[in-house]
């Protein structure tokens, strides 16, 4: 009872959110059901392959709200943000690797095929540990919350801000990018870390499996929802949209914007670092074009689309731009990313709020 | 020799490194009257001297205006009260224990100095209502932030400074919508609100109609006493219906102390501001 209060207090005046909610919670019982109990040849079967893809979408929609968290509440625009996805990602992808053990191709229980092939010995000392998989989840938040609480803490200490910022985190990808792309980092060069078979004793292929990482996926981002919409409901929601507005009068009200900025920085990139994990099990592969600067840059334009400061409006945003891609991509795989680009332009000058934007005006005009 | 003596300058037994030294006295001590303390401050921006050997001490529950011509270090001088701007030389103490050139602007508002702003600053997406609320006294840190609720003293002040600043109607309205006045308050009342012992008020009646000012200088007068009050204003007519005691500021020193009547006769007053 307490708990319901709890929640009906959060979505209370969201009615995005309600309804994000309210259609992932269909969703997570439909889709089982479509896909498991209705035979193969019914009109209704979901094919699993399309299970899958709506997972992606999920995951991608858990580190759009991260963005928005960050980006809409306290104004600072992320170029970087696919960097702490990746390495979620490849975090749970070196849990994966070591779940093959001897069923690689090289058949070595020990060391994962690509560093048979670089014909290393051991396996390196950042490697160990990920064949537990309480220590691999929990690195999945660790890695990208302790990078993000270094770099943070450096750049906002030195106020840094506004555009130096975007191209300093915009920076910090590609850098990631570019050394991992190097087999001697010992993350599997540019082919990355693929070829997984299981996952917690489940087999990664299965459908049933399938359906699990689905629902994981639905459940992390209601979760990572719902958290967001806690910290924007508190205090600490009025005092980070405070800075994004007025940083010098914060500080002059006693608020040490610097910590403020680490902290909703971080858990975003845990949130951002979670989504990656969650994704790498479904498309069965991360290597470092994850890290590509033009990802983190794709991933505000979802965020721009759907609408800033909403937490519904980036969900929304980055599942319909990336069901776009999806249709696009197929259709006329050349012409995506000027598609993409024409509609970034357009939002910016018709829609500054984004599809968001356009809700609130029929509701208001409804109101009226 | 030199080596030595410098290497003996550097490892003085009678002082401890000033790294080592304690921070912060949380304790405000005006035992001897002052409660700011401003002496041989200098600051230069590229060569330009904005506060120049600059000596200044404001009393305890003292409301003291201070004016001067564009450029004469009004602004900058509050810079390096609140801790926006570190001065080349000199010292800021605030009472007799704090060493405000060693505190961050969140640990100096915290410690009791309020500012506004020469424009008014407040935050144009929140209410009114929550402006105050960001601004109330209190545990500031992120981790209390996410479950902070005012207490009932709080929720009491806010009240009663809503009452004085004339924006209970208002109180739900977003600070945007607010007339370029009713910021200035608002933005006073932000300042009531922190509990601060020593209030920095820049230019509080710009954009204000004859009968706000009039509201003004009641709010600013009844405050001294309990608080201090520094008031940088341009209008004189203000300036004279509120100050008993009044510094001119020149060329980044202050040129004349005393009441408006001395100041206005002072013969350099009126070469360089009041005669022109």
């Amino acid at each position: 009872m307490i708990l319901f209060r709890f929640f009906s207090n959060l979505l209370k005046d969201d009615r995005g959110g309600q309804a994000v909610l309210l259609i992932l919670f269909l969703m997570t019982i439909l889709v089982p059901v479509l896909n498991l109990w209705v035979p193969a040849d019914h009109p209704l079967h979901m094919p699993t392959y399309l299970v899958t893809l709506m997972g992606k979408y999920l995951t991608y929609a858990l580190l759009a709200v991260s963005v928005d968290l960050v980006w809409g509440y306290l104004g600072i625009l992320s170029l970087g943000h696919g960097a702490f996805f990746a390495l979620g990602g490849y975090a749970m992808g070196m849990y994966l690797m070591r779940q093959i053990g001897d069923r690689g191709v090289y058949g070595n229980p020990d060391l994962p095929d690509f560093m048979v092939f670089l014909n290393w010995k051991e396996l390196p000392w950042f490697w160990q540990g990920f064949d537990m998989s309480w220590f691999a989840f929990m690195m999945v938040a660790l890695a990208p919350g302790l990078l993000a609480f270094v770099f943070g803490w450096l750049a906002f200490r030195s106020r840094v801000t506004g555009v130096y910022l975007s191209i300093i985190t915009q920076a910090l990808t590609y850098a990631l990018m570019l050394a991992f792309f190097r087999n001697e980092m010992g993350f599997g060069g540019n082919n990355g870390l693929t070829d997984f078979k299981e996952i917690l004793g489940f087999n990664l292929q299965a459908d049933s499996t399938r359906i699990g990482l689905f629902i994981a996926s639905a459940i992390a981002l209601a979760v990572g929802y719902l958290a967001c919409r806690y910290i924007v409901l508190s205090k600490l929601g009025r005092i980070v949209v405070a800075i994004r507005d007025e940083e010098s009068r914060a500080r002059f009200l006693g608020y040490k914007v610097e910590r403020y900025k680490v902290w909703i920085f971080t858990f975003s990139a845990i949130l951002a670092g979670i989504a990656g994990a969650l994704y790498v099990p479904q498309v069965g592969i991360i290597n470092p074009g994850e890290f590509s600067p033009l990802n983190s840059i794709e991933l505000v334009i979802w965020v721009a689309i759907g609408g800033r400061a909403t937490l519904y409006g980036a969900v929304v945003g980055a599942i319909l731009v990336n069901y776009a891609k999806t249709v696009f991509t197929g259709a006329m795989p050349d012409s995506w990313l000027f598609a993409l680009g024409a509609l970034f332009v357009l939002v910016t000058l018709y829609l500054p709020q984004g599809l968001a934007g356009i809700m609130r005006h029929f509701r208001k005009a409804e109101a009226s | 020799m030199s080596m030595l003596d410098s290497i003996r300058q550097t490892m003085r037994r009678d002082e401890v490194f000033p790294f080592m030294a304690p921070k912060v006295s949380e304790l405000l001590d005006v035992s001897h009257g002052p409660i700011l303390y401003l002496e041989d401050l200098n600051v230069s921006f590229d060569g330009f001297k904005a506060i120049n050997d600059l000596n200044l001490y404001i009393d305890a529950g003292e409301l003291r205006c201070i004016i001067g011509p564009n450029g004469a270090g009004k602004t900058t001088m509050m810079d390096i009260i609140t801790g926006k701007t570190q001065p080349d030389s000199g010292q800021a103490w605030f009472g007799q224990t704090i060493d405000l050139l060693r505190m961050t602007e969140p640990e100096i508002a915290t410690a009791g100095i309020g500012r506004k702003f020469q424009k008014p600053t407040v935050f144009e997406y929140h209410s009114v209502y929550e402006n105050l609320e960001l601004a109330m006294h209190g545990d500031k840190g992120v981790w209390h932030s996410l479950i902070a609720h005012m207490n009932g003293e709080q929720r009491a002040l806010l009240d009663e400074t809503l009452e004085t600043i004339g924006l209970k109607e208002q109180a739900q309205q977003t600070a945007g919508a607010l007339s370029h006045g009713q910021k200035q308050w608002l933005e006073i009342g932000m300042l009531l609100v922190q509990n601060p012992h020593l209030l920095l008020v820049d230019e509080p009646v710009a954009g204000m109609t004859h009968q706000e000012m009039d509201r003004t200088g009641e709010l600013l007068t009844s405050l001294a006493g309990k608080h201090s009050v520094v008031v940088v204003e341009h209008d004189m007519d203000f300036v004279r219906s509120i100050a008993n005691k009044v510094t001119v500021l020149h060329q980044g020193s202050v040129l004349a102390e005393g009441t408006m009547d001395e100041v206005q006769n002072n013969q350099r007053v009126i070469e360089v501001y009041l005669g022109e």
